[in-house]
């Protein structure tokens, strides 16, 4: 990774930090409705491990599918920020043409399979899609990022049995916050170390520091090469934390500011600037300007385009509630 | 032309579609080495191996959930599930999922998957074994439900299903699966919507869907021996509904029966007496009738699971009803 790459994901994260406090100021002026997740302070986990992907490249892209908390893996999939920011805004030019909101972002051509609101539910999409890399025989896989409480659903179990009996080319990362909502996860989980659940079913699997995105990507790395190279699925936990609430509806009385400050102390937009200072690839004034034109954009032209775009016509309400395309290989009547 | 059992004319559809694409595959409990509880991939695990015929674990909710991904990835998974009951299972895919993904992406990624499972009442299968769900398919936007009623559109749908981009549930019948009919040897396809006038009449329409149009056809049957004319409808898809269908037929025998097999309220009869009421009401000479299950999950007993579940006998009784002869 060379100089300039170091100094594109310190952008990167920034980008995604001021992006996720725009959409917090848009939901408070009520420009968005609904649930909102904000990503805040889990940045080096979706950056670092999609860096060590194959994103940005269409088609051939890794699958990559996520729970609600999905803004972030979005845009790094490929997604453009515009097109997320307009869905928020429940417009027409959103990546989900306004019909999915800020939980369920989806954009089919950089193969982000979406995000979900059901809480375990992207573990078998997951399997699936890698299914489905592999019976086609292309080298490429999927990626499922989900949370720490999502592990106590039954499809977890199921999935992590079927896609190590499967040998399918499926990453799961773990983004271990600590929270489900509210509830701290030593009062619902049995096994703090959620790495070590996936024992149970033989699995490769590791956890890591998730604030320091360097560590992030060098774990994420080997854990790819040994997915992509037919070896079977892997288990990555990442330790991070959600510095906001979980919704837009939350005073988080479950914790105290004790534990946010010391967390925050490895924030890692922090973290990493620091490093690239030491390494003399960027200077502190250098930040500031990199700031500047990162809120310069998101107000002239992602919140601009979400602003100004159409909204979906009322009486476009049922397209799209069936496939409006039938299969281009059926010959004859399918439907009628 | 060639007699074939329905559970035959699934498994040649699944033949057919797996050597049409290898795209198809098929994933289920014991589908594969123990050849499928109904006999429905019997001999393809040979033909096409473990990779396209997938044996499952009895983890319903994340195999279907396997198979909407592949299908999102561009595969053509058809998912057997044992029993209906067991689609309880898979419902948070299915419907949170599967029913949706389209939609919520603004039309970007299908879920091309065809979930098969017998649905219906059997012999003192008891209460967790009976379960007709077809009501709870039918009011979930977003989804295709069929029901057929012989090897034709088993054979047909099927193959119409595989080839669909939308999610289909195919919901079969335990008493149907060695149900014979002649089918053509060459390839063909039935339509996933349209329902179908399988007897004409002038007196009665008889309104079924999967098993109860035979119930209406041998209701039928005695009918004519009192000197009744009556129509026999196959609803065939229950989502999207044939609405136009349904009014034809009131307007022209002015007479209406509705026979299911789910227990009543708010089910599949409640939603077709509504479409009645809005498109046909004053065509109807007579009020109509419904003739459903009891409103108790399925007794084991078989006096009682018989007076549970309705009959030919309810349906002809029905008719006499609506005709004003009792
Ligand atoms: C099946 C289901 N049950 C409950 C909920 C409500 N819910 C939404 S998020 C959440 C907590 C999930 O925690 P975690 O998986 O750790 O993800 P995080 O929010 O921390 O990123 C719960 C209980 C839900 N959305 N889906
Ligand atoms: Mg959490």
């Amino acid at each position: 990774m060379n100089d300039a790459d170091k100094k594109r994901l310190l952008r990167e994260m920034i980008f995604y930090r001021r992006f996720e406090d725009r959409t917090f100021e848009a939901y408070m002026e009520r420009k968005i409705g609904g649930f909102l997740h904000l990503y805040t302070g889990q940045e080096a986990v979706a950056t670092g491990v999609l860096e060590m992907a194959r994103t940005g490249q269409g088609a051939d892209n890794d699958y990559v599918i996520t729970g609600y908390r999905d803004h972030v893996h979005a845009i790094k999939t490929g997604a453009a920020p515009r097109e997320v920011m307009a869905e928020l805004y429940g417009k027409e030019t959103g990546s989900s043409k306004g019909r999915g909101g800020s939980m369920h972002i989806f954009d089919a051509s950089q193969n982000f399979m979406g995000g979900y609101a059901l809480v375990g539910q992207p573990f078998p999409l997951a399997a699936g899609l890698a299914m489905g890399c592999k019976h086609k025989g292309t080298d490429q896989i999927a990626i499922c990022f989900l949370g720490d409480g999502a592990n106590n659903q039954g499809t977890f179990h199921e999935t992590m049995n079927m896609a190590k009996v499967w040998n399918l080319p499926v990453l799961f990362v773990c983004e271990n916050n600590q929270y489900a909502i509210g509830t701290h996860i030593n009062r619902s989980t049995a096994v703090l170390d959620q790495y070590k659940r996936v024992c149970a079913y033989d699995m490769e699997a590791s956890q890591h520091d998730g604030m320091d995105i360097d560590i992030v990507m060098e774990a994420s790395k080997k854990a790819i090469d040994f997915v992509r190279s037919g070896k079977g699925p892997y288990f990555i936990e990442f330790m991070t934390y959600r510095y906001r609430g979980h919704s837009m509806s939350d005073a988080k009385g479950y914790r105290t500011k004790e534990e946010e400050a010391e967390w925050q102390k490895r924030d890692p937009i922090k973290i990493y600037t620091e490093r690239l200072i030491e390494a003399g690839i960027i200077k502190a004034a250098d930040i500031k300007t990199m700031e500047k034109e990162i809120d310069d954009e998101i107000e002239n032209d992602i919140i601009k385009f979400a602003e100004e775009s159409p909204e979906p016509k009322v009486e476009d309400l049922t397209k799209y509630v069936l496939d409006d395309n039938p299969d281009p290989r059926w010959v004859g009547p399918l439907h009628k | 032309m060639a007699e074939i059992a329905y559970w035959e004319a699934i498994r040649r559809a699944h033949d057919e579609e797996m050597a049409n694409d290898k795209l198809v595959i098929a994933m289920g409990e014991d589908i594969g080495v123990a050849g499928g509880t109904y006999k429905a991939t019997f001999g393809l695990y040979d033909k096409y191996g473990p990779e396209r015929i997938i044996d499952t674990p009895i983890s319903e909710n994340s195999y279907t959930g396997i198979g909407i991904g592949a299908s999102m990835a561009g595969m053509r998974p058809i998912i057997e599930i044992m029993s209906i009951n067991f689609a309880l299972l898979a419902l948070d895919t299915l419907i949170n999922a599967a029913a949706k993904i389209h939609y919520m992406s603004g039309g970007q990624i299908s879920c091309p998957i065809v979930m098969r499972t017998p649905g219906g009442t059997a012999h003192q299968l008891a209460a967790q074994h009976s379960a007709r769900l077809a009501r709870m398919f039918m009011s979930t936007s977003g989804l295709r439900v069929v029901t057929p009623r012989g090897p034709l559109d088993a054979y047909g749908m099927l193959k119409s299903a595989v080839r669909s981009n939308d999610p289909v549930i195919i919901i079969e019948h335990e008493q149907m699966y060695n149900l014979k009919e002649d089918i053509p040897d060459e390839e063909f396809f039935r339509p996933l919507e349209g329902a179908e006038v399988v007897r004409e009449g002038s007196d009665i329409t008889l309104i079924g869907y999967n098993y109860s149009v035979h119930l209406c056809l041998q209701a039928a049957k005695r009918l004519e021996a009192d000197g009744i004319s009556a129509e026999v409808l196959d609803l065939r898809a229950l989502k999207p509904l044939d609405r136009e269908s349904i009014r034809k037929s009131v307007e022209k025998t002015h007479r209406v029966l509705v026979a299911e097999e789910d227990e009543a309220p708010v089910g599949v009869g409640a939603e077709i007496m509504a479409v009645i009421t809005e498109d046909c009401f004053y065509a109807l000479d007579a009020q109509p009738v419904r003739i459903h299950a009891a409103d108790v999950p399925v007794p084991y007993n078989a006096k009682l699971e018989k007076a549970a579940i309705p009959s030919a006998d309810d349906v002809y009784h029905g008719a006499l009803k609506v005709m004003g002869k009792i």
